[in-house]
């Protein structure tokens, strides 16, 4: 008996676990969808799900109509810059608070995290301003310099909580091996920490792609990322739910297919510390 | 070559002073444990020596040279963790290594050691397994191993085996006493453990509360306690004390005897008393004894199996050659 209501249950968490992923992935799939049907079929009523005629005209008049290598390309830059750059700041900050806490430490880290709790909006004046005057506005480098202090909080806490995690009793062990400082880094706490690092830099890159707060409001055209490509055909001119749909595809595919293949260190990453 | 002096040693963190001014001398080869219950700044001690803690105050000298201001890896000991501290990234033969490495030594060289190493700790077929992939018990070889390797002039042992299960305690207890025969290389050993203290060591020092209360061999310990926490703390089951007009019959504040040192009969002795457990090891057995005259329980170990049980009306007799006398200060007169 008790095996039969373990089943059923099995059964009843199965099939609620794929409602809420459908539930949350709908938007995505449909977006996708849509960016196959004609205008018409876009809008039709009732909406129509699989059975259109399946076309890839929005991807050619998208392509046509806006460069989206050059899109794409500042996505790239951005995202990357805005990740590198935040993981080498980050990366000495974790370590000192890590193993050379002070009795402030705790309080850093949660003045730094507070920072996220603030609505972006509200520094957007004072920082546009600061734009104009450094001539920072619409440039790749300006982008990268906002993206990598917003991510900054998680990156370095994402950091802390992975070399917290490596024993103080193995850089002691390679400090009685003969290991100096630069050896203790280099052959001991990298190789443990390789694994966090990646799966920050992951997170990262994931979130800086798809910011669109900032990159919207600091861009115009030379260096407006793919987020900006998408807000372009949600244009006065009326709302063209086909080319909308093919062009948010065609942004969010690269994100969404390197996510899909570091899924594992991901989720890794997300639950590190919590679940040992 | 290996004798560590520590002269007027303290270390304090913050305004707690946990070792208060301490002077220890150990000869070069000798097995020394430091024994203590925890928190008595055993594992600080041992801490201060390996250049992982800086002293507050006093100096330290290894092998003939001044060490207090010297980084750990100057100081040329090796440590053996509680945890191993193993690195987990690197192979065994690579963990072995990694000393070596950090000295430059090279190549032929190494693999010489590593092998040696190996083959003293067997642990030839694991050299290309990784930490994750050994037993406990082979972890602490590989612990040791990276130790060895280096040829330090002291090996410095903090709880090694605590978190290996009793039976493997046992087997690694005899390697390490092996190692040491072996090697005759001096070794300091921090344990809880009193009888990891009194079967290896060849000089105990027994500490509390940051204070040296007696050092010496582990029969002195036993035969002569200087006080009444060293008579209690060393010797399993746990010496008896007696307070009271029994204690005052042999001019002492408090008399202390230890369990192996009472005889038991059915019929005649001086303390009669009801037996409360009876612990039956096949070995020996042990009586917890209700002495209402007393009004205390005594332990009595007795050899091999004896037809008593619980709830029988025994009569103990201590050997009075053997009785522990204590003043009102508990130490021994």
């Amino acid at each position: 008996m008790a095996r039969a209501v373990t089943t059923q249950r099995k059964l009843i968490n199965t099939g609620l676990a794929w409602a809420i992923g459908l539930l949350i992935f709908f938007p995505i799939l449909w977006t996708i969808l849509t960016s196959f049907k004609s205008e018409g079929q876009a809008i039709a009523d009732p909406p129509l799900f699989l059975f259109f005629d399946w076309t890839l005209e929005n991807y050619a008049i998208v392509q046509e109509r806006s460069d989206y290598g050059k899109y794409l390309m500042n996505s790239i830059i951005i995202a990357g810059g805005s990740t590198v750059l935040g993981v080498l700041i980050a990366l000495p900050a974790a370590w000192s608070m890590a193993f050379v806490p002070s009795r402030r430490t705790k309080d850093i880290l949660l003045w730094m995290l507070s920072t996220k709790m603030l609505p972006a909006v509200g520094v957007l004046y004072p920082i546009y301003l600061i734009f104009i005057e450094l001539k920072l506005l619409d440039s790749h480098l300006g982008l990268t310099i906002v993206l990598m202090l917003i991510n900054l909080p998680i990156i370095v806490w994402m950091l802390y909580t992975y070399f917290k995690e490596i024993p103080g009793e193995i850089l002691e062990a390679a400090r009685m091996d003969g290991a100096s400082l630069k050896n203790e880094i280099l052959y001991v706490l990298t190789p443990m920490a390789v694994p966090g690092i990646a799966s920050t830099m992951l997170l990262s890159l994931i979130l800086a792609w798809n910011e669109a707060f900032w990159t919207l409001n600091l861009t115009a055209a030379k260096a407006a990322p793919l987020t900006a490509f998408i807000a372009s055909y949600s244009s006065p001119e009326g709302l063209f739910y086909a080319k909308l749909s093919a062009a948010s595809t065609m942004a969010i595919a690269p994100i969404l297919i390197l996510g899909w293949f570091s899924q594992k260190q991901l989720v890794r990453g997300l639950t590190f510390g919590a679940v040992k | 070559m290996g004798k560590i002096v520590l002269n007027q040693v303290t270390k304090s963190f913050g305004d707690t002073q946990v070792i208060p001014p301490l002077d220890l001398t150990i000869e070069d080869g000798e097995f020394t444990v430091f024994v203590g219950p925890s928190g008595c700044g055993k594992s600080t001690l041992l801490r201060l020596i390996a250049g992982l803690e800086d002293v507050s105050s006093g100096s330290i000298e290894i092998a003939g040279r001044e060490a207090t201001q010297l980084k750990p890896a100057q100081r040329e000991l090796a440590m053996v963790f509680q945890s191993y501290a193993l690195y987990p990234h690197m192979s065994v033969r690579k963990n072995i290594a990694f000393p070596l490495k950090m000295a430059k030594m090279d190549k032929a060289e190494i693999d010489r050691r590593v092998e040696s190493a190996a083959d003293i700790l067997n642990l030839t077929d694991y050299l290309e397994r990784r930490p994750g992939q050994l037993s406990g018990g082979q972890r602490q070889r590989v612990a040791i191993g990276r130790a060895i390797v280096r040829e330090p002039s002291a090996f410095l042992f903090d709880e090694p085996l605590s978190n290996l299960d009793a039976a493997l305690r046992v087997g690694m207890r005899l390697e390490i006493s092996e190692l040491h025969k072996r090697l005759s290389t001096t070794m300091i050993y921090v344990t809880h453990d009193q009888v990891e203290a009194m079967t290896m060591a060849t000089k105990i020092v027994v500490l509390r509360a940051g204070v040296i209360e007696q050092v010496g061999s582990p029969l002195e310990l036993y035969n002569t306690p200087r006080n009444r926490f060293v008579a209690g703390f060393i010797g399993s089951p746990k010496m008896n004390f007696i307070e009271g007009a029994l204690a005052a019959e042999h001019d002492a504040h408090c008399i202390g005897i230890r369990p192996e040192h009472i005889d038991v009969s059915a019929t005649e002795g001086s303390i009669q008393g009801t037996i409360n457990v009876s612990e039956h090891l096949g070995s020996d057995t042990f009586f917890h004894v209700n002495c209402e005259a007393l009004n205390t329980t005594l332990t009595v170990r007795v050899d091999g199996e004896v037809g008593f049980n619980r709830g029988d009306t025994v009569f103990l007799t201590p050997k009075s050659d053997l009785i522990h006398r204590f003043d009102e200060q508990g130490l021994r007169l």
